[in-house]
């Protein structure tokens, strides 16, 4: 099978392996090497989408990033991609794409419509018509633009890809391996510099892979693959192929996308798909080259219609003509060099020329070569709706607003040059403020932001003598003042065609009569009439501008279009380009994979997991985990078919009728030491602490400055200067910035060392009314009873050859111990637990009982401390010192605080003694007063009560203290429960804590 | 990602600190009697500043001391940082 369109022995192309891939369903081949878009090109397909707006047959317009057109939805390994460039896409063996935008088909696309409706779709469009009646909007309006838009759909399937994140230093990074990129990377790696050189493209090079330029005398090509191939070996440079840069953020920090494995039909076994690389550089080097940007005129966006650059790099790259019979239209000699191309090549090309009498070598060796030229001629119009069929073609005037008679000349491509914007995109990004370069009619960058320099074509440079020298002086002199090594490089000769001064134009006038679609954005749909429209409507900055007619908001951000919106704007409103100034460019450049972006944080690894040093033993024993914060917690145990309200019943039960066991690792431990720290504790608690013995534990609560309490806990005093303190799980972390805060910054006077001991320690509370026996059983040789170890006592002893701390606290309300361990003996203590527990009928319990107990105790926990509550909502009011200051205590002065009425917690129970109470469920007096009903508090937990057997709430209730008593009705709107309740003490069992000190 | 001057450990990726607000803010002594609104500008009221800025960072991935960084709020250009206990000049 023969391409129709392929040259034999051009390009470089590995025309030794043969690939097949679908599009559109239908078989075609390419070869290695091949992009989607050239591979295609080869076979004759120009027809690859439909456009946004007008459902437009749309073709090729670019050959690489700066593609507006060719998007298609990829088919790979079983997934889809959305979103890719054809331009972009490396053809692989099976690869299968399909077009977007059109349906049922591309050839035969029903939303083509709009393109004879346009009249429907100007500027705003969609500001204007769907607007109202408001009902249309999710009905009619939402479902028709959904099915009618987009690029593409994204896939509902889990990713199976992976993605790596990377982190990287350097002295130099350098965007962009053409000719600036290269000799800059070359100086500088001379220099001993870190070098990293970063090309988007699978082949390095850039413009020098299909320039006729002669460097160091050989061909830029070979030039290029020489410097290359010596970078590669040098230890200092990392050089990367299939590597966007896409975002300069501050600090000179840039990200890049390496795309690893997309060129394969799947990614190899342990390989990521992507990989984002986060780098930090000294330096900057940006040699993003430009992009050529096109000519607007009549149906400018048909098929076939192409940048010349694009044409040149499909012949020289590929092998692929993208015509037999080119028109070529320019205001440069770009358009010259891509004649040649197709002179030499067997095709006679058409060169309509904007410029009266443009003299040049180029032109020379055009008009040598035989070629047909038109000087101050232009197209007006593309004809032919899936491909260019003919160009109505017309001479212009010297002032560019009169066509002559317009003729019609036969054509299978148009292939255009309208000169070169340079690709700023990275330097505008890290803050520096453009300037407009007069000569080129286009912007570049000002004053370097950060450290950063921009070079070559991307610097508005287009002799390639000027970008080699300054960039190889560029490379040596930044790295000599990083390196301190000054090593000479010398600079190659290079011989390349002096070109001629490009010619001010860009928009063809439309012909008398005719209202040709003239498009300025082609991803958009934006034509010159729409931007014309948004300026008569009064919008005048070119942001506003942009919004409303959406020019330059596709994914290509405007990469071809925005000059030409500027010049249009600037000519309508007579001003000059720079004072109209450009948009913003923000990152990324270029569309970036979310999968990318998220890297390895996806699914458990979407933030880390710690487990207690019992956790396999947990975990052996029908452990029900739940997570609690970053922990892993066993939540029930379940035994045979039980689910979690039984098991977590009949766990809580044998708490308070035996003993039980739960797991407390998790709790934030501090280590305190030094001869002030009881005064820190004084300061940071709200009770006092000036006078608590060794050997002894106290329950405190610590307020933020505004007075709201930010955890409790218990601390113990170890000896004279020694305290171990306890926080919430969840506090932890809070906690010890907090006591840091405070000793580093506010009394450094205070001498006192905190340090997180949380992890140094494993622990286990063992509650119950036979937690003594337990206790005894484990230390034998101690004296454990309620004189040798009262309540808030604390000992050291021996746990069989094993050093532990008892604590007797309890946060069950029953008699209860906590024994810590060092973790590594973590595992030891709790089967010696178990082990001599068994005559107790110990059984461990998990987070739901522990709950459950703490909750008919009255005990606040976090959901009552949710950064909301003072000391006095959590009935915690006894524990405020009068007498001392401390942290936050001032604010408890304040009104709200103080009022009569204020909010305090209590108990709630239904009148039913059935129904369960939802958490979050609101505290109302009258269930059938009129919306919006009056809050009065809300259920901040619930449980079912082992002791009472019915359920039992806590509520944080307005004027809770006068309420103990009232009937009240729970509302539960996302339940749909109604529940009369009777308001009680929040102490609803052992309200005088007689079982802790028992 | 800013990249940050840790005063003890050296440059360092942002992602390694925690932001501390207003490093002029200055707690009133402890047992000093101060009128509420005195009180209010301590615990709530704060400039939202466009330029320098003296702030605070704690090095919580690194050394977990906290330290004071001069930033200008605007271009995120870092000036100078401190030492908890270093005189800003
Ligand atoms: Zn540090």
């Amino acid at each position: 099978m023969s391409q129709d369109f392929r040259l034999d022995s051009v390009g470089l192309i590995n025309r030794d392996k043969k690939l097949s891939f679908k599009f559109n369903g239908k078989q075609y081949f390419g070869y290695e090497g091949d992009t989607l878009a050239s591979a295609l090109l080869a076979n004759g397909v120009h027809l690859v989408g439909r456009s946004f707006k007008y459902h437009r047959p749309r073709g090729f317009f670019g050959a690489g990033v700066d593609e507006p057109y060719a998007i298609v939805q990829l088919y790979r390994n079983n997934e889809t991609e959305p979103n890719i460039k054809a331009t972009e896409q490396e053809l692989f063996e099976g690869l299968e794409a399909r077009s977007v935008n059109c349906w049922p088909s591309v050839n035969f696309d029903i939303g083509a419509i709009n393109n004879f409706l346009k009249i429907f779709l100007p500027a705003g469009f969609y500001y204007k018509t769907f607007m109202w009646p408001k009902s249309f909007w999710y009905r009619i309006y939402e479902p028709f633009i959904r099915k009618a838009a987009g690029l593409g759909v994204a896939s509902t399937k889990h990713d199976k890809e992976r993605y790596e994140h990377k982190y990287e230093y350097c002295d130099l990074l350098i965007a962009g391996s053409g000719p600036s990129g290269l000799s800059s990377a070359y100086a500088a790696a001379k220099n001993g510099a870190k070098v990293i050189l970063a090309e988007d493209k699978p082949r390095f090079g850039g413009s020098l892979l299909t320039d006729d330029v002669n460097i160091g005398n050989q061909s830029g090509k070979n030039w290029a693959e020489g410097i290359i191939a010596e970078l590669k070996t040098m230890p200092n440079v990392v050089v990367k192929n299939r590597s966007q840069i896409f975002g300069y953020y501050d600090h000179n920090m840039l990200v890049m996308s390496e795309k690893v494995s997309d060129h394969l039909p799947k990614t190899k076994k342990y390989h990521p798909n992507k990989r984002l690389w986060y780098i930090r550089a000294k330096e900057v080097l940006i040699s993003s080259g430009s992009i050529e940007r096109p000519i607007v005129f009549g149906n400018n966006d048909t098929p076939g219609v192409m940048l010349s650059s694009a044409a040149k790099e499909y012949l020289k790259v590929y092998g692929v003509l993208v015509g037999k019979n080119p028109l070529i239209f320019t205001n440069n000699d770009s358009g010259y060099e891509t004649a040649i191309e197709f002179q030499k090549h067997g095709v006679q090309p058409t060169v309509l020329d904007s410029r009266k009498n443009p003299e040049s070598e180029i032109i020379d060796e055009a008009k040598s070569l035989g070629i047909n030229i038109k000087n101050s001629y232009v197209v007006v119009a593309a004809q032919g709706y899936k491909k260019v069929k003919s160009a109505d073609i017309a001479s212009i005037s010297d002032d560019k607003k009169q066509l002559g008679k317009i003729e019609n000349i036969i054509c299978d491509c148009i292939c255009v040059s309208g000169f070169w914007t340079p690709s700023i995109h990275l330097a505008s990004q890290s803050g520096n403020k453009t300037k407009f370069k007069e000569e080129i009619d286009a912007f570049v960058p000002g004053t370097s932001k950060q450290q950063e320099t921009t070079l070559g074509a991307a610097n508005g440079v287009f002799s390639l003598e000027e970008t080699l020298k300054t960039s190889f002086e560029k490379g040596r002199e930044l790295s000599k003042k990083i390196t301190d090594n000054d090593n000479e490089v010398s600079i190659p000769n290079v011989v390349e065609k002096k070109s001629s001064k490009h010619d001010k134009f860009w928009c063809v006038p439309l012909p008398a009569g005719k209202n040709y679609k003239r498009f300025l954005d082609f991803q958009n749909d934006v034509a010159v009439s729409d931007i014309e429209i948004a300026l008569r409507e009064g919008y005048r900055s070119i942001e506003h501008v942009k919004r409303y007619t959406t020019l330059g908001m596709a994914t290509d951000q405007g990469k071809t279009s925005n000059l030409n919106g500027l010049q249009l704007v600037s000519e309508i409103e007579n001003k000059v380009v720079p004072a109209v100034g450009h948009t913003t460019f923000r990152p990324p450049y270029t569309p970036i994979s979310i999968g990318a972006i998220v890297g390895r944080e996806v699914g458990k690894n979407s933030k880390p997991t710690r487990k207690s040093p019992m956790h396999d033993w947990h975990e052996k024993n029908n452990a029900v985990f739940v997570d609690a914060g970053v922990w892993l917690r066993p939540r029930y145990y379940k035994r045979g078919n039980e689910n979690l309200f039984e098991g977590s019943k009949r766990e809580a039960k044998n708490v308070r009728t035996n003993v039980g066991v739960c797991d407390v690792t998790t709790l934030g431990k501090i280590d305190i030491k030094g001869p002030d720290s009881a005064e820190l504790l004084n300061r940071v608690y709200t009770n006092a602490w000036l006078k608590l013995p060794v050997g002894k534990a106290r329950y405190g609560v610590m307020l933020r400055e505004d007075g709201i309490v930010m955890d409790d806990g218990t601390t113990t005093r170890i000896s004279e200067n020694h305290y171990h303190m306890t926080t919430t799980t969840a506090q932890a972390a809070n906690v010890l910035s907090h006591l840091e805060y405070y000793l580093q910054l506010v009394w450094p006077e205070l001498n006192v060392n905190v340090v997180s001991t949380t992890e140094q320690w494993a622990g286990a509370a063992i509650a119950g009314p036979k937690s003594r026996d337990v206790l005894q059983k484990l230390f034998p040789n101690l004296d454990v009873s309620n004189e040798g170890l009262p309540f808030m006592g604390y000992m050291e002893g021996n746990l069989f050859g094993v050093k532990a701390r008892i604590f007797r606290i309890s946060f069950s309300g029953e008699l209860a111990y906590e024994v810590n361990v060092e973790s590594d003996n973590g595992n030891f203590m709790w089967q010696k637990i178990m082990e001599v527990g068994e005559e107790f009928k110990i059984q461990p319990y998990g987070t739901e009982a522990l709950s459950t107990l703490r909750i008919e105790m009255g005990h606040v926990a976090g959901s009552e401390l949710d950064g909301r509550t003072i000391p006095y909502d959590n009935a915690l009011d006894g524990l405020v010192s009068k007498k001392k200051d401390f942290i936050g205590k001032r604010s408890l002065q304040r009104a709200a605080f103080t009022a009569g009425d204020r909010q305090r917690v209590v108990g709630v129970v239904p009148l039913d003694k059935k129904t369960s109470i939802p958490e979050g469920s609101h505290l109302v007096k009258d269930a059938n007063a009129p919306l919006p009903n009056p809050k009065l508090g809300h259920i901040s937990a619930s449980c079912w009560s082992v002791e009472y057997d019915n359920p039992f709430s806590l509520a944080i209730l307005k004027d809770g203290k006068n309420m103990i008593g009232e009937k009240l009705f729970v509302m539960s709107p996302l339940k749909n429960k109604v529940i009369p309740v009777e308001v009680v003490s929040s102490h609803y069992v052992d309200p005088k804590g007689e079982r802790v000190r028992s | 990602m800013l990249y940050i001057k840790c005063p003890h450990c050296g440059m360092r990726p942002q992602i390694e600190f925690s932001y501390g607000g207003d490093a002029s803010v200055k707690r009133p002594e402890l047992n000093k009697e101060i009128s509420d609104q005195e009180w209010n500008d301590f615990v709530y009221n704060r400039k939202s500043l466009r330029g320098k800025h003296l702030e605070l960072w704690q090095h919580i991935s690194g050394c977990r001391q906290w330290i004071k960084v001069e930033r200008d709020t605007a271009t995120h250009e870092i000036f100078k940082t401190f030492k908890a206990d270093e005189e800003v000049a």
